[in-house]
C-alpha cells in the first residue's frame, strides 16, 4: 500500500509539473489541482498509515480499541478546503482573463513592453 | 440552456438537498458529515437551480446574496467563540447544552455546532459566489 | 485574552464591512477607526509583553502540545504594532487615491481579511495553524491584487496566484514530513523534541522545504521573480500595503523557525543563508538599477532589502538580530512611504515612468519632501532610521567576523543610494519634458497619510535608541529558544 501510494504521489507530482509548464492557462489550473492532491496524499502517507481502523473511537465501555491518528485526516481536510478555495478563485481569475483578452495562451500573457 | 427535465429535477431536488444538508450538518459532530460538506450540498442545491433557471432568477429566490451569506457564516462562527469568553475561559472553549436527555429526541446543542453552522453558511455562500460569477453572461 | 483580539477583531470588522459595502463614507471612516483601534491594541500587547515576557493563550482550553497555542513574544508584538500602523496609514491614504468602483467592490473588507491573516501568522504557535493564516492572508491578497480586473492586473494575479499556491504546497509537504517525524505540530513542542530526542533524520529536508516556501513569500534570491511581475499592477495603495506587510510575514516566520528549529548542521544553515542574503541584496539592487518605472524600481528594492534582514538572521548574534529587527521596522515604514509618495507623483503627473516625469521639485516642493525623507532613509543617510539599521547590521557583521557579507551590504547600500537619487533626479530635479508639466489633482487624504508616515520615519530615526533597546530585548528572547518553549509548555529545564 505504501509503495503504491508513493508511486501515485510521484505520478501526480509529475503530471502536475507537466501541466504547470503548459502554455494553456486552463491546464495551469489543472496542474494546481493535481499539485494539491499530490501533497494531500503526501501528508497522509508521511504521517503514517493505519489500515482497518477508524479515526475515532466508539464509546463501547471497557473495550480498548485501535484507532488511526485523526490529526492528519483533519489536516488534510483543512488543506482540501483551502485548496478548493484557491482553485475556485484561480478558475474565476482564468475565466475573467479569458473574457477580457480572448486568449488562453500564456505566451500572450507576457508583457509587451 | 432550457431543459424541461433539468428544470423539473432542479425544482424538486432543491428542497431535498436543503433538508439533507441540514441533516449532514447536524450529525457532523460525532459522525461523518459536518459544516463543510453540508455547506457544499446547500450550495449545490442552488447551483443546480441556477443551471436550470439561470443565475438572475435564482438570485431573486434567495434571501441573502451569496456574499452576505458568507459574511453571515463568518459572523456566526465568530460568535460561537464568545460564550466561552463570557464564562472566563479561553476563546472557543466548547460549551454544550443537552435537551431531552436520554429520550428518543435527545438534542445536543453547543458552540462547536454553532461554529459548524457558521462554516455551513460560509461555504455555501462562497461556493455560490464563485459559481454564479462564472455562470453569469 | 488580549492575544485573541488582534485576530477576531479584524474578522468582525470584515463582516461588518461586507454588510455595509454600499455605504462608501461609512466604510472609509469605519476602516480608519478600526485600524487605529487595532494599533492601540497592538501597543497594549507590546507593553504587556515587554513587562511580563512572552504571553500565551491555549485556544479552546486544550492544553499545549494538543491544542492550538497563541503566543506573543516581543518580536511578534513589534511586528503586530508596525503592521497595524502601516494599515492605519494606508486607510488614510486610500479614500483619496483608489477609485470609487474598487472601494465599493470590497476593498475595505479585504484589507481586514489580510490583516487577520497577518496577525494570525504573527501570533500562532502551531505550524499548521500558521499555514492556515498564511492562506487567509494570501487569499485576501489574491482578491486585492485582482480587484478591478484590468487585463494587466489579471496577468499579474495569475502569476502571483500560481507561485503562491506552489509555495503553499511546499509548506504543507514540509508540515507532513515534520509531523511524520515528531508527531506534533506545536512549534514549542517540536523545538523541544528536536533538542532532546536522539535522532530525527529528515529534519533538514523538511526545513529546506520550509525555506523554499518562506523565501517565495519573502522574495529571496532564487524565488523573487513573481514580485516585480505582479506588485506593480494594482493601485499603489494596495502595493504599499503588500510591501509593508506581506513579504515581512515571510521574514518573520523565517526568524521564528530559524531560532526554534535549526539545531542540526547550524554551520551549513548559516553559510547557506549568508549566501542567499548576499545574492538577494545584490541581484535585487542591480535589477532595480535598470528600471525606469517608479513602482518597479521600488519593487526590486523590496527584494534587495529583504536580503539585509536575512543577513542579520544568518549572523545570529544578539546584536545582529536586534539590528535586523530594527531594520525590518524601518523597512516596513520607509518602503510603504516610498510607494505612497510614488502614488502622489502619479496623481500629480499621470505617470510612473521616469522618462515622462520631471520638475516636480519646482512645482510641488512638499511632495518632493515627502518622497525625499523615506528615499534617503532607504538609502541610509544619517539622521534617518535606514542609516541606523544598516549601521547596526554592519557593526554586528564585523563583530561576528563575517567580513564578506558585510562588505556586500555596504556596496549594496551605495547602489540603493544610486537608485533613490535616480528617481529623485528624474522625477523631481530635472526639467520637465516638453508638454508634460502635469497638474493632476492630488487627494488631500493621500498627502496627509504620506506626511504622517514620513513623520513616523523621522521619529523612528530620532528615537533609534529606545526602539533599538526594545529590539535588543526581542533579540535576546529570540536567541534563547527556551524562553519560547517554556512559555508554551511550562517545562523548566535547561
Amino acid at each position: 500500500m505504501l509503495f503504491l501510494l508513493a508511486v501515485v504521489i510521484g505520478v501526480l507530482y509529475g503530471s502536475a509539473v507537466y501541466l504547470l509548464l503548459r502554455r494553456n492557462i486552463f491546464k495551469l489550473v489543472l496542474g494546481l489541482i493535481f499539485l494539491g492532491h499530490a501533497t494531500n496524499l503526501l501528508l497522509f502517507v508521511a504521517s503514517g498509515l493505519t489500515s482497518g481502523y477508524p479515526a475515532f473511537l466508539r464509546n463501547i465501555a471497557g473495550e480498548t480499541e485501535m484507532m488511526a491518528d485523526p490529526l492528519p485526516q483533519a489536516l488534510i481536510l483543512t488543506a482540501i478546503v483551502i485548496g478548493l478555495g484557491v482553485t475556485a478563485f484561480a478558475l474565476v481569475l482564468v475565466y475573467r482573463f479569458y473574457s477580457v483578452t480572448k486568449t488562453v495562451d500564456l505566451d500572450e500573457l507576457s508583457e509587451n513592453e | 440552456m432550457e431543459s424541461v427535465i433539468l428544470q423539473i429535477a432542479a425544482r424538486h431536488m432543491r428542497p431535498l438537498l436543503i433538508i439533507l444538508s441540514v441533516i449532514v450538518l447536524y450529525r457532523g459532530h460525532n459522525e461523518p458529515g459536518g459544516g463543510f460538506i453540508g455547506g457544499l450540498m446547500l450550495g449545490a442545491a442552488y447551483i443546480l437551480y441556477a443551471m436550470a433557471f439561470g443565475v438572475g432568477k435564482t438570485q431573486n429566490r434567495i434571501l441573502f446574496s451569496p456574499i452576505n451569506l458568507t459574511a453571515l457564516g463568518l459572523l456566526i462562527a465568530l460568535l460561537s467563540g464568545v460564550p466561552a469568553l463570557l464564562s472566563g475561559m479561553p476563546f472557543m472553549t466548547g460549551e454544550w447544552v443537552t435537551f431531552f436527555a436520554n429520550s428518543a429526541f435527545e438534542l445536543k446543542l453547543g458552540t462547536p455546532l454553532l461554529f459548524d453552522v457558521g462554516v455551513f453558511f460560509a461555504v455555501a455562500g462562497m461556493l455560490m459566489l464563485v459559481m454564479f460569477s462564472i455562470m453569469e453572461e | 485574552m488580549i492575544l485573541i483580539l488582534p485576530i477576531i477583531l479584524p474578522l468582525l470588522f470584515m463582516v461588518i464591512l461586507i454588510f455595509t459595502r454600499r455605504w462608501l463614507f461609512f466604510q472609509q471612516a469605519f476602516s480608519l477607526l478600526a485600524s487605529i483601534g487595532l494599533t492601540v491594541l497592538a501597543a497594549l500587547l507590546l507593553k504587556q509583553v515587554y513587562i511580563d515576557g512572552a504571553t500565551t493563550l491555549q485556544m479552546g482550553s486544550w492544553p499545549a502540545p494538543y491544542g492550538i497555542t497563541l503566543i506573543s513574544d516581543l518580536l511578534a508584538a513589534i511586528m503586530l504594532l508596525t503592521t497595524s500602523f502601516v494599515a492605519v496609514v494606508v486607510m488614510i491614504y486610500s479614500p483619496g487615491f483608489i477609485d470609487r468602483e474598487r472601494q465599493t467592490a470590497g476593498y475595505y473588507p479585504l484589507v481586514f481579511g489580510l490583516l487577520m491573516g497577518v496577525n494570525g501568522a504573527f501570533l500562532t504557535g502551531d505550524i499548521f495553524n500558521m499555514y492556515v493564516w498564511y492562506e487567509v492572508m494570501l487569499t485576501s491578497s489574491f482578491v486585492l491584487i485582482a480587484l478591478g480586473g484590468s487585463a494587466e492586473q489579471l496577468r499579474g494575479s495569475i502569476k502571483y496566484v500560481t507561485i503562491s499556491f506552489v509555495a503553499s504546497i511546499f509548506f504543507v509537504a514540509a508540515i507532513g514530513i515534520l509531523y511524520g517525524q515528531a508527531g506534533t505540530l506545536n512549534m514549542a513542542d517540536l523545538a523541544y523534541k528536536m533538542r532532546t530526542w536522539e535522532n530525527m533524520p529528515y529534519i533538514n529536508g523538511a526545513l529546506m522545504l520550509f525555506f523554499v516556501a518562506f523565501s517565495v513569500k519573502a522574495a529571496l534570491f532564487p524565488f523573487f521573480f513573481w514580485l516585480p511581475a505582479s506588485y506593480h499592477t494594482p493601485p499603489v495603495a494596495i502595493t504599499a500595503l503588500f510591501a509593508g506587510t506581506l513579504t515581512k510575514v515571510g521574514i518573520y516566520t523565517m526568524f521564528r523557525f530559524y531560532s526554534l528549529f535549526v539545531v542540526q548542521d547550524v554551520l551549513f544553515w548559516k553559510i547557506f543563508l549568508l549566501v542567499i542574503a548576499g545574492l538577494t541584496m545584490s541581484v535585487g539592487v542591480l535589477m532595480a538599477a535598470s528600471q525606469f518605472d517608479i513602482r518597479k524600481i521600488l519593487s526590486f528594492h523590496i527584494i534587495s532589502q529583504v536580503g539585509y534582514m536575512v543577513m542579520g538572521l544568518a549572523i545570529f548574534s544578539t546584536n545582529a538580530i536586534a539590528a535586523a529587527i530594527y531594520f525590518t521596522i524601518h523597512n516596513m515604514l520607509s518602503k510603504t512611504n516610498t510607494f505612497l509618495a510614488g502614488g502622489l507623483v502619479y496623481q500629480r503627473s499621470g505617470s510612473y515612468d521616469l522618462k515622462h516625469l520631471g520638475g516636480l521639485y519646482k512645482t510641488a516642493p512638499f511632495l518632493a519632501l515627502l518622497f525625499f525623507i523615506p528615499a534617503m532613509s532607504l538609502a541610509g543617510i544619517p539622521p534617518l532610521p535606514g542609516f541606523f539599521g544598516k549601521f547596526f547590521l554592519i557593526k554586528g557583521g564585523f563583530e561576528a567576523g563575517d567580513y564578506f557579507i558585510t562588505a556586500v551590504a555596504i556596496a549594496v547600500g551605495l547602489f540603493t543610494l544610486f537608485s533613490m537619487v535616480k528617481i529623485w533626479n528624474e522625477a523631481y530635479w530635472k526639467k520637465a519634458p516638453d508638454g508634460e508639466t502635469g497638474n493632476g489633482k492630488v487627494g488631500t487624504s493621500a498627502i496627509a497619510a504620506t506626511a504622517v508616515l514620513a513623520a513616523a520615519v523621522v521619529l523612528l530615526g530620532i528615537f533609534a535608541g529606545p526602539v533599538m533597546e526594545i529590539s535588543q530585548q526581542a533579540a535576546i528572547q529570540l536567541a534563547d529558544p527556551y524562553h519560547y518553549i517554556e512559555a508554551v509548555l511550562n517545562i523548566s529545564s535547561k
